[in-house]
């Protein structure tokens, strides 16, 4: 009795694989121990276990509904006032899903950009600058720099430089992403959280942010949520596919693109999924 | 009736009901302006009332219309700015929310007359402030608060949830991303609420008869100490306003020409309603562009 | 220039200015939240101790003040019990109420269609500003106005004084009229416009989808209006007073002399001694007052759990 060279690449497959960067020998600066969300009663994420490796961008990816959204604003703490989340998160060694850790201190380590980009109602410098100022920054010298480097390092310099007295709203879609961009990075992150970044942005606009995120890798642990498996491929180097609620493949982002060892991820990559 | 007579019917009927409430409605503009424009002049906005003769003012009336209400606003803002952000920003859904909303509810349905009558009692009697300024401020705060507090939840509303988030994920605490973020934001819509509550604040008359009373005491405009007695600031002295006074000296009967005096007053409180209308729409438009424009 | 996880973790634990400014926050915005409450609390309080001493302390008959037809507190009676009969006051105010809201509510409704269904460009244009302007013209400027256009009208007309429930009713149908058409006006704006696009698609007319779904969809929200207009007219002080004719006798006809329990009031309360039979009894009509308006209160909140269940 012999089964159809399909069903045995099937039966083949795991129900689950994760390669931890680490196991690569990257430093590791965040990493979820056994996390669980829930929302009231109902489980949201199973079980998070991921490791984000230091100066690399990591993708989530899976399909709506999967958790990866959830699971990254559990990152921060986002959804403390709307979740429970269990579990460790590691930062660098400390858990930060400790009642007695100062969310608003992490938070400024640990920043994030959202899907849909929300500049406040106040001038491109005051976008920039307030939070600085919040924090004691009040220098003129010392906020026209960190604005001028936040702007650069966000590629938006050249483009503003010369209307920084005027309101944030007047920004088109990728320039306002951008802005908030250079606005998470001035208070000087560790971690950069991106929420589905370039999904209310035009073609040409999402080439840019790519670039950009591409540059600020160098300087950030960037871990990105995206619905664009192409993207994902484009920028990142490790991968996490999400489905209800689980990890079920973490792995270089070459490998989960070429070589999935789960049936899900490899429906999903090659778009026969559902 | 066929169903097409009956449509023509029945539209030409709310034609006419539409046309009569507009007619009524001009009508009553119309009357206060024709009757009181002409009582009009810079004699009747400062000379003081007189009580037995012809040819009084409104000008103290005027002015404490104005220090009451300046001093209401002081005390209801934030009060009104405080509860809204707590209702709107922190408030959970639980039975202590919904306690205090039910709270608030109740006082803007009480009666003005109601809310006066307490206010007698508990400042001008109790409390042994006796009919002031103060009192009257008071009273009209309890008035005020929860159409005010109501007015700063909508506008907080208005803001888009994801500007909170961003202030948020910058590490700032709520309640610097409220005060720093969606104030500032919510700042044109404020404003029109507070100017339009302002309006009613003005010509309120139940909460202050038995409150800031109903005697305008002679006022000394040279005189800025608010300790003395005469002196306009002075927030303990008896103050009736412009909308008082249309009341008292309708009832008393006593001044000879009270019907010329009450058409100018209610002139008077039309056009400065009218004119708290414009400046709301006005400035909140004005400043949303400014906040917004490129 | 890596940290210890120790070090670290010390720096995170440390309350930031944020965190402090956070609990500062919180505290300051709900002691104004109680300072409300708070409020609400001492003016029931107050209003209920002040008005139900006519009861405790002076031992009046509860059922003999809401049924009494007599006001005369400084009177007693040939039992020797003071005449504290406030059902005139109350028949008054119901009185003046109910016919205000009668004749307000076609009007307003018919108006707020106008302006939502049949003409919402140009009609809507010129009804919305006016509206909204005298939704807040001070109730004495129309208590003025009544004094001066319609009690004389009312007295060439039918006789008499021409003060009474007839010229109340009047100043008052107009001073609800402009509330009770800006929230009907909402409540029509709230239905979906599917809702019309389907009945007209269905080959209804104009007047028919506006009777048989706009209107049954808005019933909820147009009542909690009418109410909601009500509720002012019943605790509308000066405006009513200056033309109701403060009689405390039974109204006979709606052009004779009456009063209201605002109307009472507010020329009682100065005139009487704190603490006296006559001062408490004038309290007690504060606290019917207080009461009706936690009643309709209460109506326009079923009304609105209703709507939403449907």
């Amino acid at each position: 009795m012999f089964m159809s060279s399909d069903v045995q690449r099937r039966t083949a497959m795991q129900e689950r694989h994760v390669t931890q960067p680490h196991e690569a020998g990257h430093p590791i600066v965040l990493a979820t121990e056994d996390l669980h969300v829930y929302y009231g009663s109902k489980e949201a994420i199973f079980e998070g276990d991921l490791q984000f490796a230091q100066n690399q961008i990591t993708a989530l990816i899976g399909p709506s509904g999967s958790g990866k959204s959830t699971y990254l604003r559990s990152l921060n703490r986002m959804n403390d006032r709307i979740a429970t989340v269990k579990g460790r998160i590691m930062y660098r060694g400390v858990d930060i899903n400790q009642p007695d850790i100062d969310v608003y201190e992490m938070r400024r380590r640990v920043g994030m950009v959202f899907q849909r980009p929300n500049p406040f109602a106040k001038s491109i410098y005051d976008n920039i600058a307030f939070a600085l100022r919040l924090r004691g920054v009040t220098a003129k010298t010392k906020l026209d720099e960190i604005v001028e480097t936040s702007l650069r390092q966000a590629a938006l310099w050249e483009q503003v430089k010369d209307d920084l007295d005027k309101s944030a709203l007047a920004l088109s879609g990728g320039q306002a992403q951008r802005l908030c961009i250079a606005r998470a990075i001035a208070v000087k992150p560790d971690i950069l959280l991106l929420d589905e970044p370039a999904s209310a942005l035009d073609p040409v606009s999402t080439s840019q942010l790519e670039d950009t995120l591409l540059k600020l890798k160098q300087h950030y642990t960037i871990i990105i949520v995206t619905h664009n498996m192409q993207q994902a491929a484009r920028i990142s180097e490790y991968t996490a596919f999400f489905n209800q609620g689980r990890v079920l493949e973490y792995d270089t982002t070459s490998q989960i693109f070429t070589n999935p060892q789960v049936q899900v991820t490899s429906d999903y990559v090659s778009g026969n999924f559902g | 009736m066929n169903a097409k007579r009956q449509n023509k019917v029945a539209i030409g009927t709310l034609y006419g009901i539409a046309g009569l409430v507009v007619l009524i409605l001009l009508a009553l503009l119309g009357y206060i302006l024709v009757s009181g424009v002409p009582q009009l002049s810079w004699h009747f906005l400062t000379a003081p009332a007189k009580a037995f003769t012809k040819g009084g003012g409104v000008g103290i009336q005027l002015f404490n219309s104005f220090y009451l209400l300046i001093l209401a606003m002081l005390i209801s803002f934030p009060i009104a700015l405080g509860s809204a952000i707590y209702l709107y920003e922190y408030a959970k859904d639980n039975w202590v929310t919904n306690t205090v909303r039910t709270a608030i509810e109740i006082l803007s349905s009480l009666p003005s007359v109601v809310v006066g009558l307490f206010g007698f009692l508990f400042f001008v009697v109790k409390l042994n402030m006796g009919f002031s300024i103060l009192s009257g401020a008071f009273a009209l705060t309890f008035f005020n608060l929860p159409l005010l507090t109501r007015s700063i939840e909508d506008s907080l509303r208005t803001i888009d949830p994801q500007q909170r988030e961003g202030g948020l994920a910058l590490g700032l605490s709520r309640w610097e991303t409220i005060t720093r973020v969606i104030l500032p934001a919510a700042v044109p819509s404020i404003l029109t609420g507070f100017i339009l509550s302002a309006g009613r604040v003005f010509g309120e008359a139940a909460a202050l008869i038995y409150t800031a009373g109903q005697s305008a005491p002679a006022l000394n405009f040279a005189d800025w100490n608010p300790f003395n007695i005469s002196s306009p600031l002075n927030p303990m002295r008896p103050a009736e306003t412009l909308a008082v006074h249309i009341w008292k000296i309708n009832s008393e009967g006593i001044m000879p020409d009270a019907k010329a005096i009450s058409s100018g007053a209610s002139a008077v409180l039309v056009i400065a309603i009218l004119l708290f209308n414009l400046a709301a729409r006005y400035l909140g438009k004005r400043l949303y562009k400014r906040l917004t424009s490129a | 220039m890596t940290k210890s996880p120790e070090q670290l973790e010390h720096e995170l634990k440390r309350r930031s200015k944020a965190a402090k400014l956070e609990i500062w926050g919180r505290v300051v915005s709900f002691t104004a939240l109680i300072i409300i409450a708070a409020v609400v609390v001492a003016i029931i309080g107050f209003v209920a101790s002040k008005g139900l001493a006519t009861f405790t302390t002076n031992h009046v008959n509860l059922w003999s003040f809401l049924s009494g037809k007599d006001w005369n507190p400084s009177i007693t009676d040939a039992h020797g019990k003071p005449e504290v009969g406030a059902l005139s006051m109350i028949v008054g105010s119901f009185l003046i109420t109910i016919l205000s809201a009668l004749v307000a509510t076609p009007f307003a409704i018919g108006t707020a269609v106008f302006m939502n269904e049949i003409s919402p460009g140009k009609g809507a244009k010129i009804l919305q500003p006016v509206t909204e302007l005298l939704v807040g013209i001070p109730s004495v400027v129309y208590g003025f106005i009544g004094l001066s256009v319609i009690v004389p009208f009312t007295r060439a007309t039918f006789g008499g004084s021409g003060f009474g429930i007839l010229s109340g009713t009047c100043v008052l149908f107009v001073m609800i009229l402009p509330t009770v058409t800006s929230m009907s006006a909402d409540a029509l704006r709230a239905v979906p416009r599917y809702y019309r696009e389907a009945s007209l698609a269905l080959g209804a007319t104009q007047w028919q989808t506006i009777y048989k779904v706009v209107l049954r969809a808005a019933t909820p929200g147009l009542m909690t209006a009418v109410v909601f207009g009500m509720a002012r007219a019943f605790g509308e002080a000066l405006a009513v007073q200056m033309v109701v004719g403060n009689a405390a006798l039974m109204p006979h006809s709606l052009v004779d002399p009456a009063a209201t329990l605002t109307s009472v009031l507010t020329t009682g309360i100065g005139n009487t001694v704190m603490g006296s039979l006559q001062n408490n009894a004038l309290w007690s009509l504060a606290l019917v007052l207080l009461v009706m308006s936690l009643v309709f209160n209460l109506i326009i909140r079923l009304i609105g759990r209703k709507g939403r269940l449907q």
